[in-house]
């Protein structure tokens, strides 16, 4: 590897760390919102290549049917200290953006999945695929004003949810509210790395 | 930190060189992977005033924009932002400069960050925004 932890940083005590965490859901649902209730957002675009759908049937030879795309996404600072900040990616949530996952949840704390009750399903392939990842997340269900209220148990039921993952509920518009949603993650991390993963059978 | 202009007055016509201009067309970093936490920092003894002829010519502009910008120890998204430039640049240019040897570039953690004390800290820190 040309590159590693080195001796390349000398002027401080401890070098910066940078945390990650992902802020999952279906679109609308109020990734944007949290995020710029919380965080310092900064303008953060990509340009990925995409493929094109190969319905372009000519063979040509040497040309890649290939073009870049811009994404925009959702992206907040908070920093800690000089040495510790906490990122917050937006997952863009359309299907053809999920080649991106991977690269965002590499070394992620974990993951914020946001849930709307009115359309609940929207949030399932994101807690699917953090469950496949065996990365730690928790499930916010952000309360819109015109959503109806149900019952803890009945949201975890249709999440079919494993006892030890956090329901937290939230307004995303709000500042402490969010803040409460990174808090019971980080805790929810916390509890994991702590061996707390034992503690899931008990329940 | 400062805070760029906002993102409302962008030109909506889009840039006037296509992104991947500055990278000479490629859209993949050389080496290894570079996440878009990862901590890059230039190696003490480069400087821009200081770099070898031949290092010079084999860097643009953008490089060397990258180059001073990482004089203190900087996220890749922050690069992207601060330059604005897309994070897919910025990682190409970033992987040329450290394979030129002028940038040290820190991995986050592959399983999130294995050191409880330092998950406390962020989260007693989150209790107090």
């Amino acid at each position: 590897m040309p590159y590693g932890d080195s001796e390349a940083v000398p002027d401080r005590i401890r070098p910066p760390v940078a945390i990650k965490i992902l802020i999952a859901g279906g679109f609308g649902v109020g990734k944007t919102t949290l995020v710029s209730a919380v965080s310092e957002v900064r303008p953060l675009r990509t340009e990925e290549t995409m493929s094109e759908p190969s319905a372009l049937v000519d063979q040509l030879d040497g040309v890649e049917l290939k073009s870049t795309t811009t994404v925009a996404m959702d992206f907040g600072r908070i920093a800690i200290s000089e040495d510790l900040v906490v990122y917050l990616f937006g997952t863009p949530g359309q299907k053809r953006f999920w080649f991106m996952w991977d690269e965002l949840a590499y070394g992620a704390l974990g993951a914020v999945v946001m849930a709307d009750t009115r359309r609940l399903a929207d949030c399932f392939p994101s807690v699917d695929y953090f469950e496949r990842r065996g990365m730690p997340f928790v499930v916010a269900v952000n309360c819109f004003d015109d959503a109806r209220r149900y019952p803890r148990d009945t949201m975890r039921a249709a999440l079919n949810l494993t006892p030890d993952v956090p329901l937290v509920l939230c307004d995303a518009r709000q500042r402490g509210s969010s803040r409460d949603v990174l808090v019971a993650l980080v805790e929810h991390a916390v509890t994991r790395l702590d061996g707390g993963r034992h503690a899931t059978s008990a329940i | 930190m400062t805070p760029r202009r906002d993102g409302g007055s962008r030109d909506s016509r889009g840039p006037v060189v296509r992104p991947y201009a500055v990278t000479s067309g490629r859209t993949r970093p050389s080496g290894a992977a570079i996440d878009m936490v990862a901590v890059v920092s230039a190696i003490r003894s480069a400087s821009v005033a200081g770099l070898e002829l031949e290092q010079e010519h084999s860097l643009g502009p953008e490089h060397l924009r990258v180059l001073q910008s990482c004089r203190g120890p900087v996220a890749v998204a922050d690069l992207a932002v601060d330059l604005d430039l897309p994070l897919g640049v910025v990682r190409i240019l970033v992987a040329d400069l450290r394979e030129h040897g002028l940038v040290n570039v820190r991995q986050p953690t592959p399983s999130g960050l294995a050191d409880i004390g330092t998950l406390k800290e962020v989260a007693d820190a989150l209790r107090r925004l």
